[in-house]
């Protein structure tokens, strides 16, 4: 590689903030300054493998300006281009492909206000006008519309990001015009959020397994968790052993509740025997699907679960090092999993030599910038590796070649915070809970018009009605959506469906990833559809040409809706399937393949526009 | 005429075809085994000298067992696999994609477009008149080469030909996301601030004319441009020892671009600055 850097110059703040991260710049090539030229700076550049292999620190590198100055200059940008031997073009790229980073100017203060589907219904759209009219230009504070922040069951949200050493944080959830003006002026004096278990209506009820200990645990505090059962899972495991392991974790029946619904043993089993190494461990905590917060709540409720539960699968797999990709606007989330990584490592539960049993392991934490998309998981490769958040395309697949290259098992939160049950009372029990096809506890992110949104769990094979009648759903429902922006909606009348991977299939619905978000009769559906469509616009990667202009017309088609029905919306009809059944059929990932279901659902099962 | 070389024998495999039983060498696309059997399967993204992005998907086919389509231009042919190229289903998300191209940009230039647009009775316009499309200004900010991205289609070959693939500067990168994502230098700023060493195979991989010479980009503009009347010889190059072959394009007898071919076995259509646009000493005639 030649490399060619530009002359901008960081200032004193960008510098500090990328040397804390990277450590002091060792010669003049990497932008040490030139007038303390080291001895032999003449006859030496850092470069080649050693270089590259820094590359993964781009995202935390970028992370590190954003938070310090709340931008990303040039000066900056080639700074830490220079650090790191990566090209300037392929980090403008990628700086550029997060929502929270900015490569312009703007204020060091930025409120995330959300305009998803729960917050709409909520009055988001008042509250950001009402924010907007009250911080007006020269406020310091730049007022984005942002998609669903993952506090559903407290809509409206905002959340306040102000940039400076440190860099402070604020959420107000449910917001009002004044509690969000006053979490982005003054972060530090705004209230403090209510715990956890405030979003777990079930709080408290002993037949509770993945949820017990939320509300009853401290979770700063790793004595409270070893005291209320934690690491019994991890003891059990060592006993069995990596194999047993896996195969108590099949026999389970455990299925990834990402939404794939992929066996998890099976997906174990083929990453423990891949003969390439090392073997890694991403657990993909980057919830960004609108109306899903469960995941947000495990780690702020019972954040030594997952690290219990990481090194459970990272022991099966034969993995060392575990990545946890943490959604970036989840700071509550990234300061208790901070602080649960760091408590296990100093007491040997993490490290070198984990609960005394010789194994390796150790967790880093990777934040996201605002991208949907990477909560796919090759995306969410791309991303850890310091690339743009582009899915790749398969086979090969992760338990072949995953992060960097080499066998990677990837869970979501719940699916591995499942595998501490499935260790405890063992395979048979636990398979016993739910279903023959779907086994064990299942989580569902209620919100909507219900009198107490939160998460509830409940055995898989409860109905749709159930769980709304514990949710106390309001009159006048109208519509579920079930499985969140890439699921789709059923009727009110249609509540006996079963809250199963096959039953929801066979109801031509989907689980996805246990949202059930309901509206009633007050909710205008083609805005709510048109919403959905936007999100999707905006999250698309943009790779392949199905999704990157395929939502764009699904977009255009539903604003010219809005006012419309019957024949006058008939023609924009046959335009959408047709253009759906193709970005169904051709986009690379995920997104673009799933970003129709919910508005198909919406014009088949419930009329949207008769 | 170049030499290609054979490359070492590699064993065969067979799967179907339409239908049809066919045998193809290990390793080889479905698109490779689609075109030795005379199909023709519509590619823009697709580049003989770099690896499959598949980012167009205008090529893809239905495979048995597969949930969605795949790109034939990507996928490995399989032992035993069923491939149907011309089902109702990959006729159409190849005629949607072809419409929400060409209803996004300025496909005017890109060989063999109309043709598919027609093939596939695609309709552009009918998304309304109203849809967005990629409006930019061509942007001329050097003398030798021109972007316009009205008519960059995105398919990502001038990243991986600057990059890691060919000339290893990373002058090139995709920047922004979604219908806003652009291929940008770095910052955005001018070419000529950037990283680029104008060896012009961005020029040589682009499918659609978003890249072109300066030359090319006056003429069109001035409506001198003329292929029918092009005649196109190649050559060795003279500016130093490594020999690579320079295909020159020759109008009026002017030399209007420079190519190279791509089955040369040493350079596979890369050149450099010289190669590329040094052309100038040849038809000075004062």
């Amino acid at each position: 590689m030649d490399l060619r850097f530009g002359d901008g110059k960081p200032t004193d703040e960008e510098r500090a903030a990328v040397d804390a991260l990277l450590g002091p710049p060792e010669s003049s090539w990497e932008g040490a300054d030139r007038d303390g030229m080291r001895a032999g700076d003449l006859r030496w550049a850092r470069g080649g493998r050693e270089a590259r292999d820094r590359r993964d620190q781009l995202l935390p590198g970028l992370h590190a300006v954003n938070d310090r100055v709340g931008w990303i200059s040039e000066g900056a940008l080639d700074y830490l281009c220079r650090r790191l031997t990566v090209p300037p073009s392929e980090a403008y790229g990628v700086a550029t492909f997060y929502a929270m980073f900015s490569v312009r100017p703007r204020p060091a203060t930025v409120l995330h206000v959300c305009t998803d589907l729960a917050c709409a219904a909520a009055g988001a759209g008042a509250l950001c006008a009402g924010i907007e009219s009250r911080l007006g230009p020269g406020s310091g504070v730049s007022v984005e519309r942002s998609p669903c922040l993952g506090l559903c069951e407290r809509a409206p949200a905002a959340l306040a990001i102000r940039a400076g050493e440190p860099v402070r944080t604020a959420v107000s959830a449910p917001a009002t015009v004044d509690s969000a003006v006053l979490a982005a002026s003054a972060p530090d004096a705004a209230p403090e959020e209510p715990a956890a278990a405030m979003a777990v209506p079930q709080a408290g009820d002993p037949s509770l397994t993945l949820l017990r200990r939320v509300g009853a645990v401290d979770p700063a505090s790793l004595d409270d968790y070893r005291a209320h059962g934690g690491y019994a899972a991890l003891r059990r495991a060592f006993a069995l052993g990596p194999a047993g392991v896996i195969r108590e974790v099949t026999d389970s029946g455990l299925l990834g509740r990402g939404g794939a619904a992929f066996p998890t043993g099976r997906k174990w089993q083929a990453t423990a025997s891949q003969p390439d190494r090392p073997h890694y461990l991403v657990c993909n905590a980057d919830e960004s699907e609108p109306g899903t917060f469960k995941d947000r709540v495990i780690m702020e409720g019972d954040p030594y679960a997952l690290v219990e539960a990481m090194t459970i699968a990272a022991y099966a797999t034969g993995a060392h090092r575990g990545y946890l990709y943490l959604r970036g606007e989840y700071p509550r989330a990234l300061h208790r999993m901070r602080h649960a990584i760091d408590r296990a490592r100093a007491r040997g539960l993490l490290g070198d030599d984990v609960l005394g049993q010789g194994y390796a392991f150790d967790i880093e934490i990777r934040r996201g910038a605002g991208a949907y998309i990477c909560g796919e998981e090759t995306a969410l490769f791309n991303s850890i590796e310091g690339y743009r958040g582009e899915p790749r395309s398969k086979p090969p697949f992760p338990v072949e070649k995953g992060l960097f290259g080499k066998p990677t098992v990837e869970n979501n939160v719940e699916t591995l915070v499942n595998v501490l049950p499935v260790l405890t009372m063992g395979a048979p029990a636990y398979a016993a809970i739910g279903t023959g096809r779907s086994t064990g506890p299942k989580l569902f992110c209620v919100s909507g018009s219900v009198g107490r949104p939160g998460i509830y769990e409940l055995p898989f094979g409860a109905t749709l009605g159930e769980l709304l009648e514990l949710a106390e759903v309001r009159d006048g429902l109208r519509a579920v959506l079930l499985g969140g922006a890439a699921g789709g909606f059923v009727r009110a009348d249609e509540l006996d469906i079963p809250l199963t991977f096959e039953g929801t299939r066979q109801a031509g619905a989907t689980l996805g990833s246990g949202v059930v978000m309901a509206f009633d009769d007050t909710v205008p559906l083609p805005r709510l559809l048109l919403r959905i469509a936007q999100f999707f616009r905006d999250e698309s990667c943009g790779q392949c040409v199905p999704c990157r202009v395929g939502t764009v017309r699904q977009e255009e088609a539903l604003t010219r809706m809005v006012e419309r029905t019957g024949s006058g919306a008939a023609g924009d009809i046959a335009l959408l399937r047709e253009v759906g059944s193709a970005m169904r059929d051709a986009s690379i990932c995920g997104l673009g393949q799933t970003a129709w279901n919910a508005v198909e659902s919406a014009i088949d099962r419930l009329g949207a526009y008769e | 005429m170049t030499v290609t070389p054979l490359g070492i024998p590699r064993r065969l495999l067979e799967f179907t075809l339409d239908g049809e039983p066919v045998r193809a060498p290990e390793g080889s696309t479905i698109l490779d085994a689609c075109r030795a059997a005379g199909k023709d399967i519509p590619t823009l993204c697709e580049g003989d000298t770099l690896t499959p992005k598949n980012a167009c998907r205008v090529c893809v086919v239905e495979v048995e067992g597969s949930r969605t389509l795949v790109p034939a231009c990507s996928r490995r042919a399989e032992p035993g696999m069923e491939v149907r190229t011309g089902t109702e289903r990959a006729r159409h998300s190849r005629k949607v994609v072809l419409e929400l191209l060409a209803s996004s940009v300025d496909l005017s230039t890109t060989p063999r477009a109309a043709e598919w647009i027609k093939e596939y009775e695609a309709k552009p316009d009918r998304f309304g008149p109203d849809a967005a499309r990629v409006d930019e200004e061509p942007r001329v900010d050097n003398d030798l080469y021109v972007r316009d991205y009205g008519k960059c289609i995105l398919c990502y070959k001038c990243v991986d030909a600057c990059g890691d693939q060919w000339q290893n500067s990373f002058a090139i990168s995709v920047a922004g996301r979604g219908f806003d994502a652009r291929i940008a230098v770095e910052h955005d700023g001018p070419l000529t601030e950037s990283a680029c060493v104008y060896c012009g195979n961005c020029i040589e991989v682009c499918p659609t004319g978003a890249l072109s010479f300066k030359s090319e980009f006056d003429m069109r503009a001035a409506g001198t441009w003329n292929e029918a009347a092009q005649t196109r010889t190649t050559t060795v190059c003279a500016y130093c020892g490594v020999g690579c072959n320079l295909t020159l394009h020759v109008q009026d007898n002017e030399i209007v671009k420079v190519s190279s071919p791509h089955d040369n076995p040493v350079t596979h259509g890369n050149l450099c600055i010289k190669g590329r646009f040094g052309y100038q000493h040849v038809q000075n005639r004062d």
